[in-house]
């Protein structure tokens, strides 16, 4: 009846049990408090089922900013026990915990913290930036956050219901095999992967779509922002690499559910396929993440240095050099693997060349900064300090390329201060400044100055004290992934290592505690103009926050950052839009969405547990709640354009009662 | 061709507004989206061909692909799969045309093939398995029954697809609706053949030679 799942699924060990007990609290009183003050309705109409693609731009922030926590609480988790397991010492957590921990780490910050961010960034940004109404297939983009959050929501089940994979991230076979992992803990990275991915596939096509053909008038391929051409280049990257992701994991379901032998160790199996084949999707992979934060900050720079990007062809030129290029280097990741000589340098000068266009990035944006007016606000010390951490990271990177040097260090805690270095200083950083310059443009009013600063200096100070202990630690023999060790001359780096990780605490708290006084000081900080930097593209062409419409006239741009063009052209002030308006085409909300993914994850976690009747019931509900979609013909409406009017008139009448247009809210914000 | 036609229709229908403003989710968009999929859905193809062909020596013992292909069935199930592409064109044509009970019976004869085919796959699988040559039994044939049956799992998707577009084109007729899915459908069909050449030449008469 319920297949391997019974009451000994429950975790037993104290730590585990707090957090489900707290969690289990902590649910209940949301629960609770959303029936209380009836917000269910609510909650429903206006972010459930919407399609509006900053509404799901935000969605996806929200719950990428929780996990964050959780994958932060593993990390420090991680730190802590390895301050203390010295010379025989044992910790705290057993190497199952242990090993389940690092790979719950990796899986969270990837694919739950740093996609979600990307892609809400790109979710909120970049229609506007390019003057849409909305993304191509609006119904889809409510499905794809979706099915993201079914795999968010079987990833935390694992830890109440069974175990998490003990593998590492990427899960590599034969140890993911049925042989070594017969527990559930591989089946369900496998599924909360595969639901969110296919999500992610459904994301790339929208938006590649929406880049090439909903640009407004005049918006060319080569007058789009930074941030729309590093978006389409990502967005290029998860078409060409998510389906072999599907494809890889799908495999590795076959050899686990029916036996199949594509990467066991006897019948014609070959593991090394399965490495592969997981970084061929791998490594692009990590430039979907990155290129949205370069594009992240060429937008910063250039707003704040109050000077047109230091140039913009080359800056696309890289950004597409760096897409093609990332395709051809994914065997840097296991040089070791016995490729031969001859492979080996032919993928290490590969990845050296991607150095390349990314120098030619660093270089722009500095000359960006040089004889600009740069104001530090917390966005631009983001990017400075990203400057300085991406490069080092890049060097490290670079040494990494050496295949010789890459025998020594391939497993050590190198690889894991090298990538933490490129992904903390390059992606978290972007997505931090990108929270906080368009954060306005989703709420209607800016963040507090002072504590994003806080928030800043704590990260970057801690990043530097939590791993550059682990590259030295690296030359003295210390490996990844290692819940214990016996050398005594490790821990005192170590502990510098666990301190760093509380001073990044201290950033998230900051953070935190940055939107409560933000929330609570709305007023102070609202943005009238909606242009709270004087900005120069078209996401600050309409108020903040946005209409459901984005724009009642839709711009026209006649260059590269059309909209600070157009605010030269009519006397240093944004144009307004005036009267008449017409009736607007938009989508209508769907429940579809939400209910297939609802449908994916009782399928996944059936699945896992091999309840094969539910499985049936989640994959019938999967299909018959697409074929009502199908079916369902009411899929759009039309605003009309007296409603239009109403929301315009207000906006210009909020303008005119604070008086000046321009420069409202700045001043105080900068103080 | 007909792509444009489509998408040109898709831009002269519906309210007397300035489509240039509103111009999501209009036929021309929808196919393009479809296509950009379709490369997707390849690399997936792509991926699977290229494990095929590392395991392809995988046999563990077991036969090999020269030893239980056998060819005159795959070439009657190539030939029903290619000759349904041909009667979807036709579907196409029709529908161009404006003629809306020709396309419902071309559909009709497609799907026949369609299900000619996957009924000829199915044989193969479980005669196959009833030898002891499943899936389980070496890395060679986890791959084969994985490329063969994830073409065959598309096939059946399309099937599918078909009776609903045959259902709608019931209810509806060739409006707005149905002429971008017949043609979504279309290149989807399409696409299966040219995957299926290609399992053809790579996996069945490189096998056999």
């Amino acid at each position: 009846m319920f297949g391997k799942l019974s009451l000994e699924a429950i975790p037993t060990d104290p730590i585990v049990l707090t957090t489900i007990v707290a969690i289990v609290l902590g649910g209940g009183a949301l629960t609770a408090a959303i029936t209380y003050f009836k917000k269910w309705g609510y909650l429903w109409t206006e972010w459930i089922t919407s399609v509006d693609h900053k509404k799901l731009g935000i969605m996806y922030f929200i719950v990428a900013l929780v996990m964050l926590l959780r994958g932060f609480a593993d990390a420090i988790m991680m730190r802590s026990q390895l301050a203390m397991a010295s010379a025989g010492a044992e910790g705290f957590l057993p190497p199952s915990h242990y090993d389940q921990i690092f790979t719950a780490h990796g899986v969270i910050m990837i694919f739950f913290v740093a996609m979600p961010m990307v892609i809400g960034l790109m979710n909120l940004v970049v229609p506007l930036q390019i003057g849409a109404r909305d993304v191509a297939f609006p119904f889809l983009n409510n499905l794809s956050f979706w099915l993201f959050a079914a795999g968010v929501v079987l990833v935390n089940v694992s830890l109440f219901v069974g175990e998490f994979a003990k593998t590492g991230w990427l899960a590599y076979a034969p140890l993911s095999g049925l042989d070594y992992s017969p527990g559930v803990g591989v089946d369900y990275w496998i599924w909360a992967l595969q639901i969110s991915g296919i999500g992610t596939t459904l994301t790339g096509i929208n938006f590649f779509v929406t880049i090439l053909k909903m640009r407004t008038k005049g918006m060319t391929m080569f007058r789009m922002p930074i941030f729309t051409w590093t978006s389409l280049c990502a967005n290029v990257l998860i078409i060409a690499s998510f389906p072999i992701l599907t494809a890889t994991i799908a495999l590795l379901t076959l050899d686990r559910y029916l036996g199949m032998n594509f990467f066991t160790t006897d019948l014609g199996g070959n593991m090394m396929m399965y490495v592969n084949l997981i970084w061929a999707w791998g490594h692009p992979e990590v430039y979907i993440l990155i290129l949205p934060a370069f594009g992240v900050f060429s937008e910063v720079i250039a707003t704040f240095a109050k000077k047109r990007l230091f140039g913009y062809n080359t800056m696309v030129w890289a950004t597409v050099a760096i897409t093609i290029l990332s395709f051809v280097v994914w065997l840097h990741h296991f040089f070791t693997m016995g490729a031969g000589a001859d492979v080996n340098a032919f993928f290490g000068i590969m990845t050296m060349i991607i150095a390349i266009p990314t120098g030619v990035k660093i270089f722009n944006w500095l000359f960006t900064m040089y004889r600009g007016r740069l104001e530090f606000t917390s966005p631009v010390l983001w990017t400075l300090g990203f400057i300085i951490t991406f490069t080092l990271g890049g060097m490290t990177g670079v040494m990494l390329s050496v295949p010789a040097a890459n025998f020594v260090l391939h497993n050590s805690l190198f690889v894991i201060a090298h990538f933490h270095n490129v992904i903390i200083g390059g992606v978290v950083f972007g997505m931090l400044a990108g929270l906080t310059y368009w954060f306005p443009k989703a709420f209607g009013f800016t963040l507090n100055e002072k504590w994003g600063k806080r928030s800043f200096w704590c990260w970057f100070i801690g990043f530097y004290v939590a791993f550059t202990p682990l590259y030295v630690l690296a030359f003295f023999g210390a490996v990844r992934r290692m819940q214990s060790y016996s050398n005594p001359e490790w821990q005192p780096l170590m502990i510098v290592a666990w301190v760093g990780a509380l001073i990044i605490a201290a950033g998230i708290a900051c953070t935190l505690i940055q939107f409560y006084v933000s929330i609570r000081d709305r007023k102070q900080n609202q943005d009238v103009t909606g242009d709270p930097w004087d900005g120069r593209t078209l996401e600050w062409a309409t108020s903040s926050p946005a209409p459901f419409y984005n724009f009642a006239h839709l711009p026209e741009v006649h260059g590269v950052d059309g909209f600070w063009e157009a605010k030269k052209a009519n006397g240093g002030v944004p144009p307004i839009s005036e009267p008449p308006y017409q009736d607007i085409h938009m989508p209508k909300n769907t429940w579809e969405g939400p209910i297939i993914a609802l449908f994916a994850t009782i399928f996944g976690f059936a699945l896992v547990w091999h309840i094969w009747w539910l499985a049936i019931v989640g994959g019938i509900g999967m299909f018959a709640t697409f074929m009502a979609r199908i079916f369902n013909d009411d899929v759009d409406y039309y605003v009309p354009a007296a409603e239009v009017e109403r929301i315009e008139r207000e906006h210009r009448q909020r303008l005119k009662q604070k008086g000046d247009l321009a420069h409202s809210t700045r001043l105080e914000t900068q103080s | 061709m007909a792509t444009d036609t489509l998408s040109n229709q898709g831009h002269a229908h519906g309210h007397d507004h300035d489509h240039h403003d509103d111009h999501h989710d209009t036929a021309g968009t929808k196919i393009f989206g479809f296509w950009v999929y379709l490369m997707s859905d390849l690399v997936i193809f792509g991926s699977l061909f290229a494990t095929y062909a590392v395991l392809l020596r995988g046999t563990a013992g077991g036969p090999t692909p020269g030893e239980i292909f056998d060819l005159p069935l795959i070439l009657i199930s190539t030939f029903l799969l290619l000759i349904s592409s041909f009667t979807y064109g036709m579907a196409v044509l029709a529908m161009n045309a404006g003629r809306v009970v020709q396309v419902q019976k071309w559909l009709i004869i497609t799907f026949l093939l369609g299900a000619g085919f996957i009924g000829l796959e199915l044989y193969e699988f479980q005669h196959l398995i009833h030898e002891g040559f499943g899936p389980d039994r070496s890395g060679f044939l986890s791959a084969f029954f994985t490329l063969v049956g994830t073409h065959g799992l598309h096939v059946t998707f399309g099937l599918i697809w078909i009776l609903v577009m045959l259902i709608q084109l019931k209810k509806q007729g060739l409006t707005e609706v149905t002429r971008p899915r017949i043609m979504c459908l279309s290149l989807f069909w399409h696409f299966l053949d040219i995957v299926w050449i290609c399992v053809f030449s790579f996996v069945y008469l490189m096998g056999v030679l």
